[in-house]
């Protein structure tokens, strides 16, 4: 796999990433999802206290390419942002799955990850993904 | 010869001067004499001090460095480059309209009043729509001028809970910008795998806070919308209205209606389908027509005739009021009629037919070097994807690098968003065949040079003034404006 996917973490069909942290969620986007965009530019981060809900827009990515939302994994609220990625968005294309987080959400229904692909089941949807054509 | 680089404050000398005025016959005054201290400046202005000709030079040499439609193919999707004719500058500078002031009373004004009168009729006929504003100043204006319209008619019958507009992901690129500039939110709608809107996604969609759905007919794949009768019916069943965005229209003018189609809000591109300056050659302009249950909220004045006079309509205690200072960019519209009065009805379908019949010659050319999803007959434009290319190590971005060494302009790029590695083609109606030929040629001579060596590709373009820019740099750190070390 071209792509770096992670164990352990759970992952959205928009390629964001989430990982369970005692009730709460730490978010970011897949490697695959850093490497489509290209070099990241922009990043535009939700409030702390703002809630989000699953499958809605909740920051703003800018590369050089393109605009995209990132969606929010799962409902609740957010806790903590990365504001280290105002100033250095070009962190998320370096290490996506580490420094490059993008926001922390209080989990209100545990229920909501589960349904979420694991690392097998994201690698198989990337392949697939790049195979239509 | 040696290309001009410096900037004008790095060349001339100082004292140096473009110009010298006679010795002054009456007594001299300094400024702080003439002026309070308040305002005058502490410290002398940093001018660049150059001759006349050093001035021109700089200029000139800029100059050639433009590109546009009178230089060459330009093939931007979803924007139609069409070429400008230049009799539509030529009636634009009759001194009978460049010299008029837009405060003059409306008895000395009749033929210009007239003009926008007549291009209505036209654009009325043109499109189905019962009366036009030509107030935007733009495509964009116009769909906010349009969402506002749709925005008062709901509120006039007492129906606040529209809150959303329903935007599909093939829609032009503006939408959904626009939808959050009125206030809107965004709904996305899919395409299903013929690129058509998914009608079934929209049916879910709709609902009782379904302000209107905003479709781009042709989309930005370039597919006519086969269900757009369905798409219509279910939209205005759930009470919504349907906003027509006419960037495409040059390909389906003259052969069907948006107005027939069942859409209630249009805007149309004068700088697109009715051969108007586009871009940096502006203004433009981006009438909005819609459907008779909308007239009154229409910005105001609209121009009407009473007795065979011509006037400004202030009557519209509904509308939304004005959207542009004056009555909008004049000599555009008169440009664009010019057009349309020397290309009849006949002629304006035959622009559109031509500009089909381009689209998919070239791209019946380009699919022997390159995938192009969703096989069907295109109307204007058509998208190419570089996915293969990107993985043979050259992405949509260096195949428009190379084509601008090869000294087109480049497909717009990366949009739409359904489409990876989008190469978004439109090759309008006034391009010839050796044009399309030529572009191919360099298409497939782009493909080759992939295969051969797509680092190489991908580190161009090599005989342009400057070579690859550093995008991210650009962005993240932008240099705008000089200053002094």
């Amino acid at each position: 796999m071209k792509y770096n996917v992670i164990d352990g973490l759970k992952y959205t069909q928009q390629h964001e990433w989430a990982r369970p942290e005692d009730g709460t969620a730490v978010v970011g986007l897949s490697d695959y999802a850093q490497d489509k965009l290209g070099e990241i530019v922009f990043v535009e981060l939700p409030d702390v206290g703002a809630e989000v809900e699953a499958g809605k827009s909740a920051a703003v990515i800018e590369s050089v390419k393109a605009v995209a939302d990132l969606y929010a994994p799962v409902d609740g609220k957010v806790t903590e942002v990365n504001e280290a990625l105002l100033d250095q968005p070009e962190v998320i294309n370096q290490d996506p799955y580490g420094e490059g987080w993008v926001f922390k959400v209080e989990v209100k229904d545990e229920s909501q990850l589960d349904k979420l692909m694991d690392k097998p089941a994201y690698e198989e949807f990337i392949i697939k993904e790049e195979e239509e054509e | 010869m040696r290309k001009q680089k410096a900037l004008l404050f790095e060349m001339g000398r100082a004292g140096r001067c473009g110009y010298s005025l006679p010795s002054n016959d009456v007594p001299e005054k300094s400024l702080s004499e003439l002026l309070p201290k308040n305002v005058q400046r502490e410290e002398q202005l940093e001018l660049p001090e150059l001759s006349e000709v050093e001035v021109i030079r700089h200029f000139t040499e800029l100059s050639t460095r433009n590109f546009g439609v009178d230089t060459g193919f330009y093939p931007l999707g979803s924007c139609t480059m069409k070429y400008n004719p230049k009799v539509n500058e030529e009636v634009a500078a009759l001194p009978g309209f460049t010299h008029m002031h837009p405060c003059q009373p409306e008895h000395t004004v009749q033929g210009a009043l007239e003009l926008y009168y007549n291009m209505e009729q036209h654009l009325k006929e043109v499109t189905g729509m019962d009366r036009f504003t030509m107030q935007p100043a733009a495509g964009a204006h116009g769909e906010l001028t349009g969402l506002m319209v749709i925005q008062a008619y709901h509120r006039h019958r007492g129906d606040h809970q529209r809150n959303k507009v329903l935007v599909p992901v093939t829609a032009h690129g503006t939408n959904p910008a626009t939808v959050t500039m009125a206030g809107y939110e965004v709904v996305q709608i899919p395409a299903d795998e013929r690129g058509n809107v998914d009608l079934e996604a929209l049916k879910e969609a709709v609902d009782e806070t379904t302000s209107a759905l905003m479709l781009t007919n042709p989309s930005t794949l370039g597919l006519f919308e086969e269900e757009i009768l369905d798409i219509a019916k279910v939209v205005h069943e759930a009470g919504g209205l349907l906003y027509y965005d006419g960037a495409n229209l040059n390909a389906i003018m003259g052969y069907v209606r948006p107005g027939d189609m069942g859409f209630d809000v249009v805007h149309l591109n004068l700088h697109k389908t009715f051969s108007t300056p586009h871009g940096g050659g502006g203004p433009g302009t981006g009438p909005v027509g819609v459907k008779e249950r909308l007239i009154p909220f229409l910005p105001k004045p609209l121009v009407d005739k009473k007795d065979d006079q011509f006037y400004f309509d202030y009557d519209l205690p509904n509308s939304i009021g004005k959207v542009q200072s004056f009555y909008g960019n004049f000599g555009v519209v008169v440009k664009a009629y010019n057009y349309v009065c020397m290309m009849g009805a006949d002629g304006l379908k035959q622009a559109s037919t031509d500009a089909v019949l381009n689209s998919n010659y070239l791209a019946t050319l380009l699919q022997d070097n390159y995938y192009i999803p969703y096989d069907r007959i295109r109307k204007h434009e058509f998208v190419v994807s570089a996915k293969p290319e990107k993985k043979k190590g050259a992405s949509a971005a260096d195949i428009a690098k190379a084509l601008l060494d090869r000294g087109f302009h480049p497909p717009t790029v990366y949009f739409p968003l359904i489409v990876d590695e989008a190469l978004m083609t439109e090759p309008n109606d006034t391009e010839s065949k050796e044009t399309l030929d030529a572009y191919a040629r360099a298409m497939e001579e782009i493909a080759r040079a992939i295969d051969e060596d797509a680092e190489k590709v991908a580190a161009g373009p090599y005989y342009t003034v400057v070579g690859r820019l550093d995008e991210v740099r650009a962005v993240r750190n932008p240099i705008l404006r000089w200053q002094k070390e």
